[in-house]
């Protein structure tokens, strides 16, 4: 019991932190400002094409 | 020189990409599946489930073939409807040797978790047969051709051993007995029913399909052998010895 | 050549020692097929031009041969799946249809009406667009010329294999994995090149950027290789028997199985065809996707957050709890992802909706997107355990798939195949729109009928089972509940049958597009590439 008791507190913690952690580091270099060219650039890639 | 290490980092994106990819996917699936091989607490400690007999273990592959699991579950969950219809909820005990699992998805049909012991052989192998026969409503197929299939002998000892592969503690006797144990369980009057009923402690013989002529010349149908693995579905446990406490996760 | 040279041998081989006779007519069309091969490369040897050009007048010499047989393949595997799932709802209505014999009973045709629709047509426009999409968005010729003829027809030829086989009782009976392991090993081979000739293409790219649709091709074409080795490993009885038995048993199976089952879901049904959506919705409305940024949040959340949604299929089981409780908290953020990825779609027209009415196949396309979000609510509403005690089991899920397997897969797939025909036979347009807004009306009025029908099959199905009378004992027994469901089972029919009406209306409509066409102006050269 202890070992899984362990195991789902520490499984709870630092699943939280990972998690949020992802979901800020992808949000960031998505909406970060110099990579806005970029992505908008990107965004023409099907309309260019001949 | 510069374009080629453009070029290079281009490259390197999309294997990025794809291990990006697999390390992400990887998490999930990790978390949920590998502690369920190492938390003890995932099967419960019961007395009684053993592996199947060869007959039953034949039976069970005419279940998986014919995609009985596609309108039968056999995983009973622990609401009050259900265990006063079909039964004690399902252990994960109960389906340790089964490969792969029969749970199933949809209860097109009753589940059958427990049906082992509910009906008798004649009312299995006649529903099999003609379902309407026995329950007019029905809207299940029939499968009277299975009377008319024997089971084949060569690869018994084969399947045997490619479950004892997998995990399932078959013994070296059970596997060498195979055939015989497969024949002799059909057979009431055969002189290995002693042995095989040692080898599979609760094992029932007789003659499931409904034809003791010809299971007495050693013929197994596939009625036999599917009628053997119905009877025995939920059987094992002696629901008066368990101890649901001891068990709690 | 010589591999196949060595897997004919090896077939004949195995077929002298084979006891199973639907096994040995197996193994003998591998060694058919592998023969077949053999004179294939011969000949493309003997006729081979000197050299393949990259690229023509400074223009990408586009390889769009194999994405044409492909396109075709899903049309007729999409018509050929459709009926089969009209036949087993008939059957459900009426079990006369069953005929009693062993190949035509319920349980050995739902699985191949389920690997029909997903993996046959679901697959071949998942291999006819990410082909297209790849060498379009990366301004390259898609790499190798052997290679993407070796991944469309062995795909499809795994597609017969796997089919028949379910006919002749040939099953690994794990749900849409079905196929036994000789047909799994085939099927890596297959994969594996396909993934290899998708990165090709992609070192080659023009283009700096890999677009976003890329992404969720790659993210599918990787995932279904981890989904498919991990869920089918098992041991045969022995190279002369098709059977073999999982490696896993009985709760680890359950929880391999609905990883797999669930990501199926996820990854082939759904980031495969968002991949679609992000190419052909914004390229048929002619404007740039509402939100580049928003997709690439949309991408990592959604393959980060559905791969641990499968315990839901188990709630209640005898799988741990916190295992259950993982897949309904992870399926309930689920939401999100999947809703983002819809408003991402949707608002790529704001500023062109007036161009749904004029144009039937971005309105499919759209409606499409509009099943999706739906079906991504109910899915986590339905992963809720109170909520998933009544549906599961009962007619409300197989409502559930097919809402998001009707509308929405299907939806972006007609779609998308409306798009590709006259693009890829040069045409300049459809044979007839009118014809479009009919399969469009026909198979959305089928959509309905079947949906509601089984909802509400389904949640009286539910409840039927757990009403309790006066005296606190069980209301109906369960043949009642079975005899219920008699006319739902007959609207449901009905439903279908009308979706496949719809598709023979495509059919026609493409058919008659590639023959009597109007030809587009020569935009770039004819692919170089001989058929096969």
């Amino acid at each position: 019991m202890s070992t899984y008791t362990t195991l789902a507190n520490f499984a709870q913690t630092a699943g939280l932190l990972y998690f949020v952690g992802m979901f800020l580091a992808i949000a960031v270099y998505a909406f970060w400002p110099r990579n806005k060219k970029r992505f908008d650039e990107a965004a023409q890639i099907p309309l260019r094409e001949e | 020189m510069s374009l080629w290490n453009k070029h290079a980092i281009f490259e390197k994106n999309s294997i990025v990409l794809t291990v990006g990819i697999l390390v992400v996917v990887a998490i999930g699936g990790l978390v949920e599946i590998a502690p369920l091989f190492y938390l003890k607490s995932t099967i419960e400690k019961v007395e009684g489930v053993r592996p199947y007999t060869p007959l039953e273990l034949a039976g069970r592959s005419i279940y998986v073939r014919e995609g009985c699991y596609n309108c039968h579950s056999q995983m009973i969950r622990p609401l009050r409807d259900e265990v006063e219809r079909y039964g004690h909820y399902s252990l994960a005990a109960e389906s340790m040797y089964d490969k792969p699992f029969q749970w199933g998805s949809k209860r097109t049909g009753p589940d059958l978790a427990r049906v082992g012991g509910k009906y008798s052989d004649e009312w299995h192998v006649a529903h099999l047969a003609n379902p309407r026969s026995v329950v007019p409503q029905s809207i299940m197929p029939g499968y009277a051709f299975l009377s008319r299939a024997e089971i084949r002998p060569e690869q018994v000892e084969g399947h045997l051993r490619s479950n004892r592969l997998g995990g399932v503690p078959y013994t070296d006797e059970q596997i060498q007995n195979a055939l015989t144990d497969l024949r002799a369980q059909v057979n009431p009057d055969s002189p290995n029913v002693q042995a095989l009923q040692v080898r599979y402690p609760g094992a029932t013989a007789r003659a499931f399909g409904g034809n003791p002529a010809a299971a007495g010349n050693g013929t197994v149908t596939e009625m036999d052998a599917l009628v053997a693995y119905l009877q025995v579905l939920g059987t094992m446990v002696d629901f008066r010895t368990y101890d649901a406490r001891a068990n709690m996760r | 050549m010589a591999a196949f040279a060595a897997t004919a041998m090896l077939c004949l081989f195995i077929a002298s020692g084979s006891v199973d006779p639907a096994y040995s007519f197996h193994v003998y069309l591998f060694a058919a097929a592998s023969v077949a091969a053999i004179f294939a490369l011969g000949n493309r040897y003997l006729a081979r031009p000197a050299v393949i050009p990259q690229e023509i007048n400074g223009k990408p010499n586009y390889n769009m041969a194999p994405v044409q047989f492909a396109t075709v393949a899903a049309v007729f595997w999409g018509i050929a799946g459709f009926t089969v799932g009209l036949i087993i709802a008939l059957q459900l209505a009426y079990p006369v249809l069953n005929f009693d014999l062993p190949w035509t009973n319920f349980g050995r045709l739902r699985p191949l009406h389920t690997s029909a629709v997903i993996f046959a047509f679901g697959g071949n426009v998942l291999l006819a667009t990410s082909f297209y999409v790849v060498q379009k968005t990366s301004r390259a010729r898609l790499a190798g010329e052997i290679a993407p003829w070796f991944v469309i027809l062995g795909y499809n030829f795994f597609i017969v294999i796997a089919g028949t086989g379910y006919l002749l009782g040939i099953t690994q009976g794990k749900e849409y994995a079905e196929p036994e392991w000789y047909a799994d090993l085939f099927l890596t081979v297959v994969w594996v090149t396909y993934l290899l000739v998708f990165l090709a293409t992609l070192w080659k790219r023009k283009e700096p950027h890999i677009f976003v649709a890329n992404w969720f091709y790659l993210a599918f074409i990787v995932t279904i290789a981890v989904l498919h080795l991990g869920n089918n490993a098992a041991v045969p009885v022995s190279i002369y028997s098709p059977k073999s038995y999982i490696v896993w048993s009985g709760v680890q199976d359950a929880m391999f199985q609905w990883w797999y089952g669930h990501n199926a879901v996820g990854f082939f049904l759904t980031a495969g065809f968002l991949a679609i959506m992000y190419y052909f919705v914004p390229k048929r409305a002619e404007r740039p996707i509402y939100s580049y940024r928003l997709s690439i949040v949309h991408f990592w959340a959604l393959i980060f957050l559905y791969i641990w949604a499968g315990p839901h299929h188990l709630h209640y089981t005898a799988l741990p709890d916190w295992a259950q409780t993982l897949g309904m908290t992870f399926s309930i953020m689920l939401w999100m992802p999947s809703w983002g990825g819809m408003i991402n779609g949707l608002m790529t027209l704001s500023g062109a909706w007036d161009k749904l009415r004029t144009d039937p196949v971005l309105r499919m396309m759209v409606v499409s997107l509009a099943f999706y979000g739906m079906s991504t609510f109910e899915g986590p509403l339905m992963s809720i355990k109170a909520v998933n005690s009544l549906s599961h089991y009962t007619d409300w899920t197989i409502g559930h798939v097919h809402s998001g397997a009707l509308g929405w897969v299907a939806y972006i797939s007609f779609g998308a195949i409306y798009c590709l025909v006259p693009w890829l036979w040069n045409r300049k347009q459809l044979y007839s729109n009118r014809l479009v807004e009919w399969h469009f009306w026909v198979s959305t009025l089928g959509i309905v009928f079947y949906i509601s029908a089984m909802w509400v099959a389904g949640i009286m199905q539910g409840l039927m089972w757990r009403a309790y009378t006066a005296l606190g004992f069980l209301e109906y027994s369960f043949i009642e509940t079975v005899d219920a469901m008699h006319p739902y089972y007959v609207i449901r029919a009905l439903g279908g049958a009308l979706f496949v009406v719809g598709a023979l209306i495509m059919a026609y409509n493409l058919i008659m597009t590639v023959r009597q066409g109007e030809v587009a102006e020569p935009e770039s050269a004819p692919a170089l590439v001989p058929a096969q």
